[in-house]
């Protein structure tokens, strides 16, 4: 066998891949633009929901919002240090972040106008990221599933803490429920995106699949989230934005509307409503972050020299 | 995007001196890497979670209290910086391992004893 065989041997028998092994150079790219631009998503996400930390309604609910931004970095910051096993540095990560060239989940482009958008983030952005990273758990770099490991034990406070915050909304004042079903129209064709393009227009899934890059198809994803949102919904006593959303008892799924890929694509191409927002929001407090790098580069660096005299006078 | 790759896994930087050696110190930008290491209560080996940024030790600790035991995770924390792990190579793991699998009498198995023979 050469190496490309007995590393898929290893793939199809569940044995991890881990940094040193062997890997075609493919896959270590595959895996490097999939777990940097995960890593992006995280650390930008942090930026829709921290709007909203200086203006939530209780200190309880503002102690709850920090708590599950600082999450995200942390979610950021794993994913990081696993692609770093790959062979890519961070600041190369950072640069394509700031540059453009690398993407995020289009998601984060979109503004928080309200409370209930905190709600609405929690129950449907986090759980379509759960219904994707899941699997991932399994996927088949060692570093990455790890990771992945990780986060998803994180995630379901995420997620419950959102559908809280609609829960209560949904029994409010008129003005609240209004509010909380806004929410949701809004955010509900978005997060279907989320999924990624539709299986026969997404070329790389089969390659990511035989990897075990990816576990289950965009389309099996979404699908699954649909049946579950469309039950969770009735305990809301809210509606799905989409008048073909509608139980197929022969599919035993239910069946839903068209979404616009038009403004999917849009957003991806950097066109959404707070790309470029986002982008300059990330690139100032990574430079007037610079100095605070530097001094305490600077700082070491001087320690170091101390510790060396000390150790050579002795 | 290929040749942007410098392949330090865990430590084994090819033909380069670990970054805490000295010269190399004072012209890098960014900071080190380490690996983190957290006993997660006492009684229990310390297991590797991942790695960080930081600029020395000390940081270190604090970013990976902050990073990896945010919900009680652990009761104490080491941080090597990665440049100082070495690893044995996994394409020698054949020949690395494969002389323990024929001492089959290292296993208590081995030996066929008695059904009546007890305490032992
Ligand atoms: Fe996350
Ligand atoms: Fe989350």
């Amino acid at each position: 066998m050469n190496q490309e065989e007995i590393f898929q041997q290893k793939v199809d028998t569940e044995v991890r891949i881990e940094p040193k092994d062997w890997m075609p150079d493919k896959y270590r790219q595959t895996l490097i633009r999939q777990i940097s631009q995960h890593a992006h998503s995280e650390i930008v996400g942090m930026l829709p929901e921290g709007n909203w930390i200086s203006r939530a309604p209780t200190l309880q609910r503002k102690a709850i919002l920090i708590a599950k931004v600082q999450d995200e970095a942390g979610h950021g910051l794993y994913l990081y240090s696993a692609a770093e096993t790959l062979g890519i540095s961070r600041d190369e990560m950072i640069a394509q972040l700031h540059s453009g060239k690398a993407k995020y989940s289009s998601i984060f482009n979109y503004p928080t106008t309200t409370w209930a958008d905190m709600g609405a983030i929690g129950w449907l952005v986090d759980g379509a990221a759960i219904m994707n990273q899941v699997p991932l758990c399994r996927t088949s770099y060692g570093p990455y599933a790890r990771g992945m490991v990780r986060i998803c034990k994180e995630e379901s406070f995420h997620q419950r803490q959102g559908f809280e915050i609609l829960l209560v909304l949904s029994k409010g004042t008129d003005e609240q429920k209004a509010m909380c079903q806004d929410a949701i129209n809004r955010w509900w064709w978005p997060s279907m995106m989320m999924f990624g393009p539709k299986d026969d227009e997404s070329p790389n899934t089969q390659q990511s699949m035989k990897w075990k890059v990816k576990r289950f198809t965009n389309d099996e994803l979404r699908q699954r989230f649909v049946d579950i949102c469309a039950e969770q919904i009735k305990i809301l006593g809210m509606n799905i934005p989409d008048s073909d959303l509608k139980w197929n008892a022969e599919k035993k799924h239910y069946d839903f509307g068209q979404i616009n890929w038009e403004e999917f694509w849009n957003v991806v191409s950097g066109n959404g409503p707070c790309n470029k927002e986002r982008l300059d929001a990330r690139v100032k407090a990574h430079e007037e972050g610079a100095w605070v790098r530097e001094a305490a580069n600077a700082f070491a660096e001087k320690q170091k020299q101390r510790a060396h005299k000390n150790s050579v006078a002795a | 995007m290929n040749n942007l790759l410098r392949k330090f896994y865990y430590g084994d930087i090819l033909g380069e001196a670990p970054a805490s050696s000295g010269a190399q110190q004072s012209d890098r930008q960014t900071w080190p890497l380490w690996e983190v290491f957290v006993r997660s209560k006492q009684g229990l080996d310390h297991k590797h979670v991942g790695s960080l940024h930081a600029a020395d030790a000390k940081m270190a600790i604090e970013n990976a209290r902050d990073v990896y035991t945010r919900r009680n995770e652990g009761v104490s924390i080491w941080v090597v910086e990665s440049t100082q792990i070495h690893a044995s190579n996994p394409d020698e793991a054949a020949s690395l391992y494969d002389p323990a699998n024929d001492k089959v009498y290292r296993h208590p198995t081995f030996y066929d004893l008695p059904d009546e023979l007890s305490h032992i």
